[in-house]
């Protein structure tokens, strides 16, 4: 595999990352448990659909086959898609949101303030444009799990339940691709592994902060990113792909 | 008349041109004013406008892009293009002082200056909020309400003084 190959393959890994969970996001419009709060949603979704366009224009013009942001993003199936596993998760209730929201944008966070520095011009354009928006997405996220974790007792019990329930997914963003040790030696992208331990700080801070219990059991999911996904994915993609499917070339 | 090279307009009228193509959700602003045109340059008979985006998502963008190419169609100009450039990426450091000063006039606070930091995950909890002044009384007691407002570039805020709430033009 060549570096060109291996920075299509990871661009893709945050792009569709991206991609994924703005959609979950979108779905919430109009849903939130105030105005304000489905306000923010749907402008982190936004973000991160901003976010995927610009990372999956990368990836096509890494594949050079001639296909945008719109033919990676409508015209792929479950099994070609690279996001994490995590982000596919259904929204539950506000608490799981957050949660899974919570820990990818820790993560994302550090890994775009090391993708600053990318040897690949356009990759260190995606993350300096990109972390000054995760910068408030962060913000959001962990104030969120300190209100709820700090707050009543239910909101306390639910906010741990949706932690333990998302954990499983976690070892998964520390995992490296194949290839993806190219892409290090190459000054690309950092070792995914380097962020585990930040990570685990900052998300142990914030959980101690919000009274609550990081799991104490393993976080790893190995394998999943063979293309491998959970039953979530397809029916996502149904809903995210089926008017474009349906009229390939339809301009509005 | 025909379009000779002698009618053509020179970099600086486009950019008077441009002065008054507006922001669709921000009409009293410029896009020269909010520092999203990065360059206009004559290349070998084609007019260059490098744009740059102010955040990944903003729906704005392609009707700002629409109505920069329905100025400079106006000004006789057919062999353009516009550019797209990421890095480096649009901060509020770069809207001008007027653009600051009409956003006031709007009922929008302007951002803080030199906040664009890229900043260790740690502290970005519990950062101190800046004292934002009220667009309307011009109050320094104001309060935070949420992080994202009507637009992406926008935060809500409350005055305590005179107890309106208003939109931030937040730092980025």
């Amino acid at each position: 595999m060549t570096v060109c190959d291996a920075t299509l393959d990871f661009s893709l890994r945050v792009g569709d990352s991206c991609l994924i969970l703005g959609q979950r996001l979108s779905a919430l419009c109009g849903h939130g448990p105030s105005l304000e709060e489905d306000i923010a949603t749907t402008n982190v979704a936004l973000d991160l659909i901003g976010q995927a366009q610009n990372w999956l224009s990368h990836a096509g013009e890494m594949e050079g086959e001639g296909r945008d942001s719109d033919s990676l993003a409508y015209f792929r199936d479950a099994h070609e898609f690279r996001n994490l596993v995590l982000v596919e998760q259904p929204n539950g209730h506000f608490g799981d949101t957050m949660a899974r929201q919570f820990y990818f944008d820790v993560w994302h966070y550090l890994l775009l303030s090391q993708l600053i520095e990318s040897s690949d011009e356009t990759i260190a354009g995606i993350a300096g444009k990109s972390i000054k928006e995760v910068r408030y997405h962060v913000e959001r996220s962990c104030d969120w799990v300190v209100r709820l974790g700090d707050g009543t007792s239910e909101s306390h019990e639910k906010m741990q339940a949706a932690l333990e329930r998302q954990w499983p997914y976690v070892g998964e963003l520390f995992e490296a691709g194949p290839h993806h040790a190219r892409l290090v030696e190459a000054g690309i992208a950092p070792a995914l592994s380097t962020l585990q331990e930040p990570w685990s700080r900052h998300v142990g801070e914030v959980m101690a902060e919000a009274t609550l219990t990081v799991p104490d059991r393993p976080q790893s999911r190995a394998g999943v990113k063979a293309g491998q996904h959970s039953e979530h994915l397809s029916y996502l993609l149904a809903e995210m792909q089926g008017l474009r499917r349906a009229h390939p070339n339809a301009e509005w | 008349m025909t379009a000779t090279s002698q009618c053509l307009p020179t970099e600086t009228e486009v950019w008077s041109r441009l002065e008054a193509v507006t922001d669709p959700e921000i009409p009293v602003i410029s896009v020269v004013d909010l520092g999203i045109i990065r360059d206009v340059v004559w290349d070998e008979g084609e007019l260059a406008v490098v744009i740059t985006p102010t955040y990944s998502g903003c729906p704005a963008i392609r009707v700002i892009e629409d109505s920069i190419r329905d100025a400079i169609r106006d000004l006789g100009v057919e062999n353009f293009r516009l550019e797209t450039r990421l890095s480096p990426a649009w901060t509020t450091d770069w809207l001008s002082e007027r653009g600051r000063e009409r956003l006031r006039d709007y009922g929008i606070a302007p951002p803080a200056c030199g906040a664009a930091q890229v900043v260790d995950i740690s502290r970005i909890m519990n950062r101190r909020h800046r004292a934002i002044a009220c667009p309307h009384c011009g109050a320094t007691a104001t309060q935070p309400v949420s992080q994202f407002g009507s637009t992406p570039c926008k935060a809500l805020y409350r005055c305590q003084a005179c107890l309106e709430p208003f939109d931030y033009f937040k730092e980025h």
